[in-house]
């Protein structure tokens, strides 16, 4: 069987979910390697499926944007002509897979949300147009490089022989020219990462401001905070939560927008969301039109009591 | 005196029906159109940058007759000059392809610095910079949510989703901004009425040495198979809140096995 590479992202060396969901994807393909920058937990690797495990330690990965991850990654392909390569659809990743692709004339497809083999050609479906259509391609030329969304699996272990190999690349000068001078870690916020979460429950213009009661909803859920434009324009809520056109594009298993009116902006960040419910006062908000389940009325009244029930219920 | 290209996308509105060809390509003709949201900040910055010293601000466009439209509007807002990439065997260009043209007509151009939007508001991949810069073999600092430029340096800041990054590069560099960096301007009357005498150049793909086989889609290196509507959503339930409305909400959730 062929090597399908795998870009593991692993900060502070513990593997992401949406990389499991890639290997678990690759697995449909072909042999999963995974290629790790810097280093992985190696035992969570192999315990989903990768059969080998490339490691680059080089300081320049880390000092700079994606040129020396680029470079590395092309000469791996270049190297070892592998089935397909894939990537998280992350800001980073596709501007590397990206890189990737041109430097190996390879096609490129974004943002798959499935990603199918049938003897040797391999499917990708896309949602566009803020969900509205769906599209399948193929890739024409070299290894198709993908970048897949988080969510379009669940991660399935297949234990395999996880073999370590460390590898070196040629970093060309020019691959290192945007530095990065400083790097401040964002403060945890305790609550799962919105773009990964399998519920997302998100408030807006109807929060006032006061993000608590959707806040206690949330984590009543085990769910991760989202916000509309108009929350975040306002400075209620800061712009990486921000779900929409210009932010976060989720989904979640369950969005629950509250005090959302559902503009184009908005819903082009959720409409894929497998269950949706929305909580407004105004029974015309076009957010009522996407929904399974709808509650016209104020968020500050049923979201408390929504959350007591929730603790009832868990005891 | 900073030379800055700024590169700007002509997309369907976002808020009209948009749909595909029948050559499962973009309909960028038949819906109406305008110069993309995201590529207004990027045009807000570079006029910033030049504003605070002493520069001009070139707006290049690639797209079809209607997108010149875009190019009006940056001038409006007080870009000086812009070029539009126009010609048929275009249509239907990937990002790479895309790439490739704009690095083409930068090439032709005199400039220290491009600056891009951090994406389109229609195919929204946010790649173009990166690739733009990979082929002219220029450093790319991306997604800035604030800018600076001394002497040959450009310095950004970008709020990640796990850290807030402080990046540099010097000597001719790509940078794109995020819809953070800076509310845009609205053109005034008198930037409505100046844009009316600004050059517009127009360019063909010969006037930039490259041939019809190197790009459109009949060249790209992925191809549409089909594409689908989504289904419908079926009408959901919908109740008024009268004192038990959370207590449905919670009823709705386990009935989904949500909790």
């Amino acid at each position: 069987m062929t090597e399908v590479l795998v870009l593991i992202d692993a900060p502070d060396g513990k593997v992401t979910k949406p990389s499991l969901e890639l290997l678990t994807i690759a697995r449909r393909i072909g042999e999963p390697s995974a290629v790790v920058f810097g280093s992985a937990d190696n035992a969570t690797l192999t315990e989903y499926g990768a059969e080998k495990i490339y490691t680059y330690d080089d300081a320049a990965y880390a000092e700079f944007l994606v040129g020396p991850k680029a470079e590395a990654l092309a000469q791996l392909v270049a190297d070892k002509s592998p089935a397909a390569v894939l990537v998280g659809a992350s800001t980073e990743g596709k501007e590397i897979s990206a890189r990737v692709a041109l430097k190996t004339e390879s096609g490129w497809i974004s943002d798959a949300v499935d990603v199918q083999a049938d003897g040797g050609t391999i499917t990708t479906t896309q949602s566009v147009f803020a969900g509205n259509f769906t599209v399948k391609s193929n890739v024409t030329k070299g290894a198709p490089v993908i970048t897949v969304k988080p969510n379009s699996t669940a991660p399935e272990a297949a234990p395999a022989a996880g073999a370590v190999e460390a590898v070196t690349a040629d970093i060309s000068d020019a691959a290192k020219t945007a530095k990065i001078t400083s790097s401040k870690p964002k403060e945890a916020s305790g609550r799962p990462e919105l773009t990964e979460a399998a519920i997302v429950v998100s408030g807006g213009r109807g929060t006032g401001g006061d993000f608590s009661e959707v806040e206690a909803f949330a984590d009543s859920l085990g769910a991760a905070v989202g916000a509309s434009r108009a929350a975040v324009d306002s400075g209620w809520y800061p712009h990486s939560f921000q779900v929409g056109q210009t932010g976060k594009t989720v989904s979640p298993q369950l969005y629950v927008a509250n005090g959302i009116s559902g503009a184009i902006q908005h819903r082009a960040g959720m409409q894929t969301s497998k269950t949706i419910i929305a909580v407004n006062k105004d029974d015309e908000a076009p957010i009522f039109e996407l929904v399974d389940f709808g509650v016209v009325g104020d968020l500050k009244a049923v979201l408390p009591q929504a959350t007591e029930e929730i603790k009832k219920r868990k005891g | 005196m900073t030379k800055i290209v700024v590169a700007v996308k002509y997309v369907p509105d976002a808020t009209a029906d948009r749909t595909f060809s029948a050559d499962n390509t973009v309909d960028r003709v038949g819906v109406d159109g305008l110069l993309s949201e995201l590529d207004e900040y990027a045009v807000e910055q570079a006029l910033q940058v030049v504003e605070a010293g002493e520069g001009e601000v070139t707006v290049l466009t690639v797209g079809p007759e209607q997108a010149s439209d875009a190019v009006r509007k940056a001038l409006q807002m007080g870009a000086d000059a812009g070029v539009h990439v126009q010609d048929d065997a275009i249509h239907g260009s990937d990002a790479f392809a895309t790439s490739l043209v704009l690095a083409e007509a930068i090439k032709k151009l005199d400039y220290d610095l491009v600056f891009f939007g951090m994406a389109s508001t229609d195919g929204g991949l946010g790649v173009v910079p990166t690739l733009v810069a990979e082929r002219l073999g220029l450093p790319a600092v991306t997604f800035a949510s604030e800018v600076s430029v001394d002497g040959d340096t450009v310095k950004i800041r970008r709020d990640g989703d796990v850290a807030t990054q402080e990046i540099e590069a010097s000597g001719k560099v790509v940078v794109s901004v995020t819809d953070q960096s800076g509310e845009a301007r609205y053109p005034s009357f008198k930037g409505i009425m100046a844009a009316k005498k600004k050059d517009v150049q127009e360019w063909t793909l010969a006037d930039l040495g490259l041939d019809a086989g190197s790009v459109g889609l009949d060249n790209a290196w992925t191809k549409v198979e089909s594409f689908e509507p989504r289904p419908p959503r079926t009408a959901g339930e919908i109740v008024t809140d009268e004192g038990d409305g959370g207590a449905k909400l919670v009823e709705f959730l386990a009935s989904k096995k949500f909790v």
